[in-house]
């Protein structure tokens, strides 16, 4: 069969889309003033962390299928996280009528 | 690239689209996560976090991980934007708002995040890795995946059980109205 692919997609091209994933929440998690853009670039991060856990498993490490499990793992945390994040900042919005982060800083010394 | 689940037998006609499939879903994933860095509309941001998340799935299906992918899509895509988005809707006056973030904190935020890249593809770089030649490759179907989970994962697999009912417990008790 003649070969129609221009490259086969290895370790490093996935490790790539990772660190693109992880300077862009880190971007995101700078920038945002809201409360829930700044959680939605947390779960860029995660994202990341799950990519190259299951590209490492994929490609060095494919006898076993631990990186597979960690990723579940992530995502199970990041669903728990996300909904103690939203109570938080509910409780946030009800108490001072805003989700600006740059307003919560009654604890600030 | 692509084995199939039934026969572990890799198929040529996959591996001569995995390229191509390869360049839509990163191209999907990075193009949506950054969209999120530029975009100041949050709804907007929701709905660009939804195409990232697809594309990481579609990424998941391309590695052999196609248990993961449909989890991804299921959890992530289908719960936790969900909720983020929940959250939106509770958390504005009107959902159009935005939030002004200066210029130059944005140069020093897209500035942090590019040196934070180039650290980690130094770090790839120096680090020598030796990949695997796939010839005792396990088998990533469903019923690995459960006897992995219940086998050497059970301690973890039981404490994230727990973990999701204090949270269930501690969200609700947090989130409940003060009437």
């Amino acid at each position: 069969m003649t070969t129609l692919a221009l490259f086969e997609p290895g370790l490093y091209h996935l490790v790539g889309v990772s660190i693109a994933l992880l300077a862009a929440g880190v971007a995101v998690i700078l920038t945002k003033r809201n409360a829930v853009g700044i959680l939605m670039g947390v779960e860029l991060i995660l994202n990341a962390a799950g990519i190259n856990f299951v590209a490492f498993n994929n490609y060095v490490w494919d006898n076993a299928m631990d990186g597979q499990m960690f990723t579940l793992f992530i995502i199970v945390l990041a669903a728990a996280e996300a909904a103690v994040a939203l109570a938080i900042f509910l409780n946030f919005y009800n108490n001072f009528d805003t989700i600006n982060v740059d307003q919560a800083d009654e604890l600030q010394g | 690239m692509f084995t199939t689940l039934a026969t572990g037998i890799k198929p040529e006609s996959l591996d001569q689209v995995a390229p191509f499939l390869y360049l839509i879903f990163a191209g999907i994933t990075v193009f949506s996560a950054w969209m999120i860095v530029i975009s100041q509309n949050i709804v907007r941001m929701a709905m660009y976090l939804l195409f990232t998340l697809g594309g990481v799935a579609g990424l998941y299906f391309l590695m052999n991980a196609e248990f993961l992918a449909a989890i991804q899509l299921i959890v992530y895509a289908g719960g936790t934007l969900i909720l983020i988005v929940f959250g939106v809707m509770l958390t504005s006056k009107n959902p159009f708002m935005r939030l002004h973030t200066y210029l130059w904190e944005r140069f020093v935020a897209v500035g942090l995040g590019a040196l934070l890249a180039m650290l980690t593809t130094i770090a790839l770089v120096n680090t020598p890795i030796k990949q695997s030649a796939s010839d005792q490759m396990v088998n990533h179907d469903i019923h690995t995946i459960g006897s992995t989970l219940l086998g050497p994962f059970l301690v973890p697999f039981e404490v994230a059980a727990v973990l999701l009912l204090v949270v269930m417990i501690g969200a609700a008790f947090m989130a409940r109205s003060r009437a």
